[in-house]
């Protein structure tokens, strides 16, 4: 339903916008600084540290709307919880944005000696793009079916980094001159692996901004649990009408 | 939540053939504040004024179902109205103080109650009604003044004193603040935080942010009906009823 006060409704309007253009910028930066390391593209990688300029400054912009609709809207229930969930995520998205933008400068300063097997990092780009990319659907859509897949997700993602930081240290142990470059890649692994968790932030503030249960530091079998009854009911409420 | 004090079962209520009330049930917690909330004309302040019997003076007005306050049925034929007030006192929206001295606002009641009668005994007792509504010190060097003369604030704290004085369990508040200015209404709030130690408090208000504040309770009515009653800080972060939910986020009517 909308509020009688239209302002509210065009404030919330405006903030989801923004956050939804803060988040295809960050996506596009981690897909880019991906792409200029897979490519050796040092010309990507500086437009892609650049733009992370421009993400910082929308998280500015985020909080001052949120800050004014706070003080002058005074938001409760369904309103308070998704002001919430925006103050954190936006904290996310931003850090995902200098997430990627290490990334881009990490090939940059290693372009005269590039690594040579990118194929982890491949695979383990498109895994975290995905997740991002799903974690600012649900936002949007307020999916919560799909936020609890990209919360599910998130350990294969961990696990991923794992083997890949083992098999470097095998590397390295085998040839020193290959040191520096497992540590280069060992990085950027670490970097995709944290963009991960943020987006899995994102998809806990969905479900609380959604259903008004904190879920963070439970895992995921536990939060299917706590979840339950009350995907129950919503799903009845949208039957009823 | 803490032991009921008192308990709302199946109330139905008429102004002759219009029913306001439509089967309220409700137990409300002792030494606590409970806020009612709710569009206008929804039943709050008929309500509340079933707690003290006020709607007996409403000739078309008829009742059925049972309040309880203490485990004693309040309409239960012996009960002495006067009595019951005494005990559940309620402080309006508009201050009223008599047209009579701070001093008398207060010693009135205690004295045709016998509680206090008259020299140190009801100084003492004015002093500690006056202090309690954090009013003295504002009050003490004209106390012999008229009541009338106060500011809107602490008009309404005299009424609050007033109100104490005869040492009653309940208090009921209807809009006590919706005359005050912002700061008026702010030591309004904070006395109501300090007697919920010795009273349990009801309070109307149409502000949803000094329902959020005062109270741990909070019941959501409308049309009649009791919506969702619940834990204060639960009501206004994740409400269960939708209905709840549209009129604390302003999306009403
Ligand atoms: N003395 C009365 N005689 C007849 N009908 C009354 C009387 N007092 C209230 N009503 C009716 O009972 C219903 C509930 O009124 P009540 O005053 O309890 O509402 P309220 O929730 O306190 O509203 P508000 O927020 O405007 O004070 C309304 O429909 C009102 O018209
Ligand atoms: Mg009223």
């Amino acid at each position: 339903m909308e509020h009688t006060l239209k302002r509210f409704d065009e404030e919330l309007e405006e903030l989801k916008n923004l956050i939804l253009a803060m988040g295809g910028m960050v996506e596009r930066a981690i897909a880019d600084a991906i792409e200029s390391m897979l490519t050796q593209n040092v010309e990507l990688a500086t437009q892609t540290v650049e733009r992370d300029k421009a993400i910082n400054a929308l998280e500015v912009q985020c909080d001052e709307l949120t800050r004014a609709m706070l003080v002058r809207r005074q938001p409760a229930a369904g309103d308070l919880r998704l002001i919430m969930a925006i103050i954190k995520l936006v904290t996310d998205l931003e850090r995902m944005g200098d997430l990627a933008a290490g990334i881009a400068k990490g090939m940059i300063r290693a372009q005269d000696n590039p690594p040579r097997n990118f194929s982890n990092i491949e695979v383990m780009g498109e895994k975290v793009v995905r997740q991002v990319n799903r974690a600012l659907d649900a936002f949007s859509r307020g999916d919560i079916d799909l936020a609890m897949k990209v919360i599910k997700k998130d350990s294969g993602i961990d696990e991923f980094y794992k083997r890949m930081y083992r098999e470097m240290i095998t590397y390295m142990m085998e040839d020193p001159r290959m040191i520096s470059n497992a540590i280069i890649l060992t990085n950027v692994g670490k970097n995709l692996e944290r963009i991960s968790d943020h987006a899995t932030n994102i998809a806990e503030m969905v479900i609380y901004s959604k259903l008004g249960h904190d879920i963070r530091h439970v895992d995921h079998d536990a939060a299917k649990v706590i979840l339950a009854g009350d995907l129950k009911n919503k799903n009845k409420t949208n039957s009823e009408g | 939540m803490k032991a009921s004090n008192i308990s709302i079962q199946n109330l139905k209520l008429w102004y002759g053939d219009n029913e306001a009330l439509h089967g309220i049930n409700l137990e409300i917690a002792d030494k606590q504040v409970t806020s009612f909330i709710g569009p206008s004309g929804c039943g709050k302040s008929t309500l509340l004024r079933c707690l003290n019997r006020m709607n007996d003076h409403i000739s078309s007005c008829s009742i059925e179902g049972a309040i309880t306050i203490g485990g004693k049925d309040i309409y239960a034929p012996e009960v002495d109205v006067v009595q019951l007030r005494t005990h559940v006192g309620m402080v309006f929206q508009k201050p009223n103080p008599f047209p009579k001295s701070i001093y008398e606002n207060i010693a009135y009641a205690p004295r045709i109650h016998g509680i206090a009668n008259k020299g140190a005994a009801m100084d003492e007792l004015v002093e500690s009604a006056l202090r309690r509504a954090s009013l003295w010190d504002e009050v003490k060097d004209k106390i012999h003044e008229p009541g009338t003369a106060l500011s809107g604030g602490q008009q309404q704290r005299l009424c609050i004193a007033r109100t104490i004085a005869v040492k009653p369990e309940v208090i009921l508040m209807d809009e006590p603040c919706s005359a005050l200015d912002p700061i008026a209404s702010a030591k309004i709030e904070e006395l109501i935080d300090e007697l919920k130690e010795e009273f349990t408090i009801i309070i109307v208000t149409h502000s949803m942010q000094q329902a959020a504040r005062v109270s741990d309770s909070t019941a959501f009515f409308y049309m009649g009906d009791l919506i969702e009653f619940g834990d204060t800080e639960m009501i206004f972060t994740k409400p269960g009823n939708q209905r709840t939910e549209d009129y604390i986020t302003g999306r009403f009517g």
